[in-house]
């Protein structure tokens, strides 16, 4: 038969019962009010904070990059950019350049063919002269001729000869 | 779920078997102890007392304790011998006085007694000595191995203060033929029966109803108070560091609650009681705390080894709130799962509910012996291992025996208080997290059908 009689420490007995249930009791509720909820709130409270704050770390590391990514790629538009103004540039160059030659070369033609034009007047010119001057000269000569008498054929010839010698056609 | 909750039944019925195996080795011990005892006082027959020769002549109708051994002539013997299994019980069990080492600390009395209404005083009256005997009497009460008795004999008047010469205990047999222990209280030569405090087991523990109740400031009410007040100081001041150090690093009283505190609510209670765990966290961390308080408190020896986790009446107490509050917090889900498991074949529920409402009733028992169980035994195992210095030593006669009983019992003591070190923590989180898990199935709400 199973007995514990006189087994003290397994009588239960109604003074330690109703003593252990007030002090537990009451135990429970003053560490729940004063100590347990504190704790439980602070340390809850600090892990939300640390959950916050590795929230806000990460968030602040991804506006980072993202503002990283933002001024590579305005680094990147403005390498374009200036790559881009230096084709322009070296476009507008060569196109001045050869604007320019070719307004030197228009220049060069026009002046050129001013020149032939000038020189064709000038020519022009020097030849009517020439022709007044030639027309003068065979009037003079005319003159002289007349003026002087011609002895005969051979004298004639001579003279006029020696006159058209003196005629210089520069 | 369910694996669990049959592991659990036969976890228990395997707690109550063993037990029920260790008080059979005790009950044992106690019949061998009582036969000793009974040969001794034939040997001391008529100066012992007179009253055992006529309990050992067959005197069997007396009922517990009759009041017919009143007042006849004993004296007081002195059991010069060392028994280890009585001092082992008398060691761990509640008292009404609190000894640490040499010195014996009396406690408020409070008596609740059926004629005379409550009663208080100091069990400083007792005077208590060697044992924790009382050498005087107060009223009708005396002091026997640390706890009030009282004197069941209508010729005894009460006296506001009288001598007590000794006291004497008999292993007698009722008229059920149940083994009961007499215990006397020798004054003016004269044997009284004493009749303990009222014990709530129903007869079944060697207790009953008696013609008092004790509700006195035992030692394991202090002890609970000091600890309790210890325990509340410490968290008081953690919690307030809270407040004064908000958002910083926990430090000193802090950094060493905090850890522990975290694991009860990291590794209990959320993974057995999920959402609703902040609800239960305040009860499950009083529950831990108080235990592991008070095992510890328990195992400091110069503390006057107060097994108070390890009595059955705190146990009982803290399992009958478990059971109470995991019950007032069953949903509909829990109830449904005792008396109509769903997705289970009818004849299996015939089988299944009783067995879950069974279980109801076996988890907060087996959460009652187990915490008491480990706590006692491991006291047990101390003091056998202490008592092993009397034994060798022959109860003081051989001084060679004693140092060779030493020599062996240091290291077994050693072991033992590493041991129950482990156990004193293993239990409370076992309590723990039994609670949390029955807590856990209770709230539990879930339309899966399993």
């Amino acid at each position: 038969m199973i007995t514990l009689a006189g087994f003290a420490p397994f009588q239960p007995t109604p003074g330690l019962a109703l003593w252990s249930s007030i002090i537990f009791i009451l135990f429970w509720w003053l560490m729940s009010k004063y100590a347990f909820g504190p704790i439980a709130k602070g340390i809850s409270k600090r892990e939300s904070d640390i959950k916050d704050a590795l929230a806000e770390a990460e968030s602040a590391r991804a506006e980072m990059s993202k503002l990283k990514a933002e001024n590579e790629q305005i680094l990147a538009e403005a390498r374009e950019e200036r790559a881009t103004m230096l084709k322009e540039a070296k476009d507008a160059k060569t196109s001045i350049i050869a604007e320019a030659k070719e307004k030197a070369k228009e220049e060069a033609t026009r002046i050129s063919t001013n020149a032939m034009r000038e020189i064709e007047n000038e020519k022009q010119a020097a030849l009517v002269e020439v022709k007044n001057k030639v027309g003068i000269m065979a009037t003079e000569i005319a003159e002289k001729i007349i003026k002087k008498q011609l002895s005969g054929q051979a004298d004639h010839e001579s003279f006029v000869s020696s006159l058209v010698n003196d005629i210089k056609l520069n | 779920m369910k694996i669990k909750a049959l592991l659990l039944v036969v976890m228990s019925f395997c707690l109550v078997l063993s037990y029920a195996q260790h008080n059979h080795d005790h009950s044992h011990d106690h019949s061998g102890h009582s036969h000793d005892h009974s040969g001794h006082s034939h040997d001391h027959g008529d100066h012992a007392h007179g009253a055992s020769a006529t309990h050992a002549g067959g005197h069997h109708e007396a009922n517990d304790y009759s009041r017919g051994d009143c007042g006849t002539p004993a004296k007081v013997i002195h059991h010069s011998e060392y028994d280890p299994s009585a001092t082992a019980i008398h060691h761990v069990s509640d008292a009404n006085v609190y000894t640490i080492l040499e010195y014996t600390i009396p406690l408020p009395a409070i008596i609740y007694n059926k004629e005379r209404g409550l009663e208080f005083f100091s069990t400083g009256k007792f005077h208590a000595g060697h044992h924790e005997n009382g050498h005087y009497g107060y009223k009708d009460y005396v002091l026997y191995e640390g706890s009030i008795h009282r004197i069941a004999c209508e010729n005894f008047q009460p006296q506001e203060h009288f001598e007590v010469q000794g006291f004497d205990m008999q292993k007698v047999k009722d008229s059920k033929g149940k083994d009961i222990e007499k215990r006397y209280a020798i004054i003016n030569g004269k044997g009284y029966v004493l009749e303990q405090r009222t014990i709530w087991d129903g007869g079944l523990l060697g207790g009953g109803m008696t013609s008092f109740y004790d509700l006195s400031i035992t030692k394991n009410v202090v002890s609970m108070i000091l600890v309790c007040l210890f325990l509340f100081f410490i968290f008081r001041k953690a919690a307030k560091a809270y407040a004064v150090r908000d958002g910083q690093a926990p430090s000193g009283i802090q950094s060493f609650l905090e850890p522990v505190f975290q694991f009860i609510r990291d590794d209990v209670a959320i993974p057995f009681i999920g959402d609703k765990h902040e609800k239960f966290l305040p009860l499950l961390m009083s529950i831990f705390f108080f235990i592991l308080g008070l095992n510890l408190w328990g195992q400091v020896p110069f503390l006057g080894n107060v097994n108070v986790t390890g009595s059955l009446t705190v146990t009982m107490v803290l399992a009958i709130l478990v059971f109470i509050i995991t019950n007032i917090n069953g949903k509909k889900d829990y109830w449904k799962h005792i008396f109509n498991m769903p997705g289970v074949p009818w004849f299996v529920k015939l089988i299944l509910t009783p067995v879950e409402l069974l279980g109801m009733f076996i988890k907060p028992l087996t959460l009652m012996l187990r915490l008491a169980g480990n706590i006692t035994a491991g006291h047990i195992a101390i003091l056998s291992f202490v008592g092993l210095i009397f034994i060798f030593g022959k109860s003081g006669q051989s001084m060679a025996g004693a140092g060779a009983g030493t020599a062996i019992a240091i290291p077994l003591t050693l072991f033992m208080m590493a041991i129950e070190l482990i156990v004193a923590f293993v239990q409370a989180f076992v309590f723990t997290i039994l609670t949390a898990s029955y807590l856990g199935a209770a709230v539990e709400e879930h339309d899966d059908h399993h």
